[in-house]
């Protein structure tokens, strides 16, 4: 596994590499068309074919990445932050701030933030550039993502309340906030650890969901949740290989993150 | 591996497997969306305005393939010289679906049904010339008169759009009068037609019509879900097909799609002029400028948006009038010709400047504004993003934004906090009346700047004028002369930047006799009472 | 025991009426609420169109609207849906057993294969079974729900697999982590010293550790699911809850998003108290 994991922790930096210098690889714009040359299959020009506006599909995929591989982790982890703030210190101090916790998750995991988006669209000026749509896109994404891993971490932290371990801890006298970071925080790695690999890629598909409303990447500017939405055209108009190439990005990509990082995770 | 698998789903897409509908005699296609209404005088969305084509009994038809009106429940009318009165002498014995029986008072009674302002139907307006009552009279079991306040230009084809209810059946608006009555609904899933058994025409043979027994309409909006389908023979209609799909279809079933030619729809953009929008004032300045419209139009090549979204199935749009309405159509009118160095003339007339390859105006702002349109629709999002790659060649920064429906519609409607839209206009009608409310300054339609009190620019003014001229005269040459000075007047103002009229794009299935598709709209089942299934005919519909 | 499961109904019930009313204001203060398609209609005078822009005048005052729907509710009214113009009631009774039996056997399969891959990667603990089911998994994640639900049609496979496509990776990727956790405990260790076999440890030691998490990752799951019958209904066609909601989202349909948003808390909010109340009973002192 040791071998498998330095692969993979190859694969990752190589991925990063391509994508936040990859300008070099391809020398098309990411929103140059080629009005011309719509739709082509890969050629020696372009190395991945062209889309439906002529543009070069090996500079937006590049481009895309970069956008995606920056913003994604970055709003997956301020969810987590959230997340153990509304979950796990509520769930470790019990009483009254865990049931309060418990509701606001229940709301916030079934009320229609769809229209908080709206909402948030419409306060945006309109001649929002693409570049800070996309920032402000994966923002909101991570500001709404927290409620499910919450809920996790709440139920993981008030189990650890009792644990030996931290009755140890507390009867040497051990504050709270020391309690928290050296002891539960640790403990609450291995759902941390997978509700961050879990929302890189659900924040990069619903970035692009979220066209829909207004927000999202704007025109020209690719990402990957865009590029992969075009698949969903692939199955009813041209099955060409080439246009998987995003997926199998993102797949190799997230894939190869959990298995560089995985380890000994320490135990209760 | 993988390859053989991708394979096998390429071939599963390519290749429609004969499954067909449970029963061989019950047409299936998809509405886009739930019908809201099937009172046939409220129906103003695609989906209720297809029900009521297939279930509504109207007085004349508008035949969509020769574009001239035909008798149907009327066997005869008559229009008065002044245009203030109609008289329909109605055929004999005929009844409703439930068996109720037909007379003049009927059709009275739709017309008061129509005419009740609280149901804000579209068809009444239409009728709505000017103030005072329509009365409706019924001095014989077998021909009603219907008078008007004032001429009403046209006043025959409206009625192509007022299905008949019958005033005596319990059933209400579901007893009809058309070839198919709704037999069941289920909400957001399908709705079901079935034969009307009392429908009163035949064929040449003396046959019952229709041929078909039943109707199955399936709710799908998605566009690629229905082409599966149509491929796999469980639809067989698709009543309006994106040329991405025409493409794909006409490479494996040739025979199946058909390109009607260029239709009454276009796209188009326009900027907001709202004097109190709430956008910066050197924005409405432009907007407002002759100039700045029309070097926006001369800087967008028309032909890309028809050769690379279209795909060649439309051409490029010369004003509010599609060249398939032919007789409203302004032949002198010509396409903008794509030319950036007639923008920048325009532009510099105004004072704008190209400055480190930036537009800038005299006072110096970076010319840069957003346009929105609604999301879903492809080919729109792809019209703005070569519109924002042509404009910018010109210096401008363009800025896409996509947004669902009721948040557009507050925006361009209410809030007016907009900058530019791209939109499209859908055409049902031939008749430029139709179009009243767009042209007129003063209406709530007048997109670029509705509600005027009093015409802001005195081409608007002018417009007003010959618009209410063309309305009020019967005679058809003289209302032309108007709405060609219409046209060109919007040509040359260009409030409205005309894109591309696209063309009728369709596909009908192998196992449907008797379809011949067309630009009106329906286009394929228009002519529903002929058609007939025959599941085993093939490709070259023997 | 009697008090715990009052008190928590009552905390339920306050949860569903307060997440009521907050769907209920995010959908009037949001853009396009009282907007109707028919205002670009250029056939209607502007007095029709008016007319029109002022139908949704009652619900300007969104408490007093709130109330009023609240107050018909216990009465059984839920009101009339403005887009499918049936009474909210009809719709709901008619399509949230196809959604529950979609939803649940979406779960179902998900939860079987997320507990049977972890099995499978606890007994054969092989880094090439690791590697598969990671790839899988991730495979699954990045997959727009779209593009799952076009395959599901494509192959004519039932929309609940589609569902259990989507919830199967986000159940596992934690239950995998949660095994992995339980598997280094000293326990284990001293049961698999005293002979025991992989499979009575895995049943016996590692998923009673761990139960508290996993019963609040189902409560979470059904959560999930649901959200994924909205993507999943709409595009294959099932006349469900979640084809319901998107429809009514797009349209600002108050009355039938509120009871929609208002039956999504009710599920999601009995089914994280069942899992607490689950997870609380074993630790009663003996």
């Amino acid at each position: 596994m040791k071998r498998v994991r330095q692969a993979a922790s190859v694969l990752v930096c190589t991925l990063v590499l391509i994508s936040v210098v990859g300008g070099i690889l391809s020398h098309f714009d990411y929103s140059q068309q080629d009005r011309e040359q719509v739709n082509c299959a890969p050629s020696r020009a372009h190395w991945l074919g062209t889309d439906d506006l002529g543009r070069d599909r090996l500079a937006r995929l590049l481009h895309g990445a970069r956008v995606s591989i920056l913003l994604a982790p970055a709003a997956a982890a301020i969810s987590m932050l959230l997340a153990f703030a509304i979950g796990a210190v509520p769930g470790f101090a019990g009483g009254l701030a865990e049931r309060a916790a418990k509701t606001v998750i229940d709301l916030a995991l079934s009320v229609p933030w769809l229209f908080l988006l709206l909402i948030a669209r419409a306060m945006l000026p309109l001649n929002t550039s693409p570049a800070a749509s996309a920032m402000i896109t994966f923002l909101v994404l991570g500001l709404l993502g927290w409620a499910a891993p919450a809920r996790i971490l709440l139920a993981r932290a008030r189990g650890l309340r009792q644990a030996g371990f931290i009755t140890l801890a507390r009867s040497m006298g051990a504050p709270p906030a020391r309690l928290l970071c050296r002891h539960v925080l640790p403990n609450l790695r291995p759902v941390v650890a997978a509700q961050f690999w879990i929302s890189v890629p659900i924040f990069i598909l619903s970035e692009a969901n979220l066209s829909i409303l207004g927000l999202g990447v704007a025109e020209p500017l690719p990402s990957l949740g865009s590029l992969l939405r075009e698949l969903e055209s692939v199955l009813s108009l041209r099955a060409d290989l080439w246009r998987f190439v995003p997926l199998v990005v993102l797949v190799l990509m997230v894939s190869s993150l959990q298995v560089a990082v995985s380890r000994q995770e320490v135990y209760s | 591996m993988r390859r053989h698998t991708l394979a096998l789903l390429v071939l599963l897409v390519l290749l429609p497997s004969p499954k067909t509908a449970a029963a061989t005699d019950e047409l299936r296609f998809y509405l886009r969306s739930e019908p809201k209404t099937f009172n046939p005088l409220k129906a103003a969305d695609d989906a209720s305005e297809t029900i009521r084509y297939l279930t509504g009994g109207v007085l004349v038809r508008l035949n969509r393939d020769t574009q001239k009106l035909q008798p149907e429940l009327a066997s005869s009318w008559k229009v008065s010289r002044d245009g203030r009165q109609i008289t329909f002498v109605l055929r004999r014995e005929l009844r409703f679906s439930d068996g109720t029986p037909f007379t003049a008072q009927d059709v009275k009674y739709t017309m008061e049904q129509l005419m009740n302002p609280d149901l804000h139907s579209p068809t009444a307006d239409s009728f709505r010339s000017g103030s005072g009552k329509i009365e409706c009279e019924a001095p014989a079991p077998d021909k009603a008169v219907i008078r008007f306040p004032a001429p009403l230009a046209g006043l025959d084809r409206l009625f192509d759009q007022v299905a008949i209810l019958s005033s005596q059946s319990p059933h209400k608006e579901m007893a009809v009068l058309g070839p198919f009555y709704v037999s069941d609904h289920k909400p957001g899933s399908y709705v079901y037609l079935r034969r009307n058994p009392n429908y009163w025409k035949r064929d040449s043979l003396g046959r019952q019509l229709p041929y078909i027994s039943s109707i199955r309409l399936d709710i799908q909006s998605n566009h690629d879900i229905e082409l599966m389908k149509f491929g796999r023979g469980e639809i067989h209609l698709i009543n309006s097909l994106d040329a991405d799909y025409f493409d794909r279809l006409s490479a494996t079933s040739p025979a199946m799609v058909h390109d009607a030619g260029v239709s009454l729809d276009s796209e188009q953009m326009w900027f907001n002029q709202v004097a109190t929008a709430p956008i910066p004032a050197y924005k409405l300045r432009w907007f407002a400028s002759r100039n700045f419209r029309r070097a926006i139009s001369s800087a967008i090549n028309r032909e890309d948006l028809c050769k690379v979204v279209y795909h060649g199935h439309a051409q490029p749009a010369m004003g509010p009038v599609s060249p398939a309405n032919k007789f409203w159509f302004n032949a002198s009118l010509r396409p903008v010709q794509f030319d950036p160095n007639s923008a920048m003339q325009f532009l510099r007339a105004d004072g704008f400047q190209l400055v480190e390859g930036k537009l800038r105006d005299r006072e110096g702002h970076a010319v840069e504004f957003s346009v929105v349109t609604n999301a879903g629709n492809r080919a729109r999002e792809r019209m703005a993003t070569m519109v924002q790659q042509d404009l910018r060649a010109i210096g401008m920064t363009v800025n896409i934004v996509t947004l669902d429906f009721p948040s557009l519609l507050q925006r361009i409607t209410q809030d007016f906090n907009y900058e530019a839209v791209l939109l499209g206009l859908v055409n049902v009608e031939l008749d430029p009346n139709e179009q009243m409310n767009v042209w007129l300054s003063s209406s709530e339609t007048h997109q670029w700047n509705p509600k005027q009190k009093t015409p802001a620019t005195m081409w608007e003014a002018q417009i007003d004028g010959l618009m209410r001229a063309q309305a009020s005269t019967m005679d058809d040459r003289l209302r032309k002369k108007d709405f060609d000075l219409v046209q060109e007047i919007v040509a040359e103002q260009a409030p409205f930047i005309y894109l591309v009229n696209k063309h009728a794009l369709t596909a009908v299935s192998r196992w449907v006799e008797g379809a011949k598709p067309v630009v009106l709209r329906p286009q394929t089942y228009w002519n529903i009472e002929y058609l007939k299934l025959d599941v085993e005919r093939d490709d070259n519909g023997k | 025991m009697l008090s715990s499961i009052l008190r928590r109904l009552l905390l339920a019930v306050c949860t569903i009426v307060a997440g009521g009313f907050f769907s209920a204001a995010l959908v009037r203060c949001a853009p396009g609420f009282g907007t109707d398609e028919r205002q670009l209609d250029p056939r209607l005078s502007n007095d029709s169109i008016r007319a029109i822009q002022g139908l949704h005048a009652e619900d300007r005052n969104i408490v007093r609207s709130y109330l009023t729907s609240l107050g018909r509710t216990l009465r059984g009214d839920l009101g009339v849906s403005r887009t499918l113009n049936r009474p909210v009631r009809q719709l709901l009774h008619d399509r949230a057993a196809v959604t529950a039996t979609v939803a649940g056997k979406g779960l179902a399969l998900a939860w079987s294969a997320a507990v049977g891959m972890a099995f499978a990667a606890w007994f054969w603990h092989t880094p090439a079974l690791r590697l598969s089911v990671t790839l899988f998994s991730g495979a699954l994640l990045c997959l727009p729900a779209g593009v799952l639900a076009l395959l599901a049609i494509l192959l004519d496979l039932p929309a609940y697999l589609v569902i259990a496509l989507i919830v199967y990776p986000k159940v596992h990727r934690y239950l995998s982590g949660l095994v992995e956790a339980a598997c280094k405990m000293p326990h284990i260790i001293t049961a698999r010293a005293t002979g025991a076999t992989e499979t009575r440890i895995f049943l016996r030691h590692v998923l009673p550790v761990i139960r508290r998490e996993v019963l609040a990752l189902a409560g979470v799951s059904i959560g999930i699911a649901l959200s994924a019958a909205i993507p999943v209904e709409a595009l294959c066609g099932v006349a469900g809850i979640g084809q319901l909601a998107w429809q009514s989202a797009l349209a600002r349909d108050l009355p039938l998003l509120t009871n929609v948003a208002m039956l999504v808390i009710a599920c999601v909010v009995l089914a994280n108290s069942g899992a607490d109340l689950l997870s609380e009973e074993r630790r009663q002192p003996a």
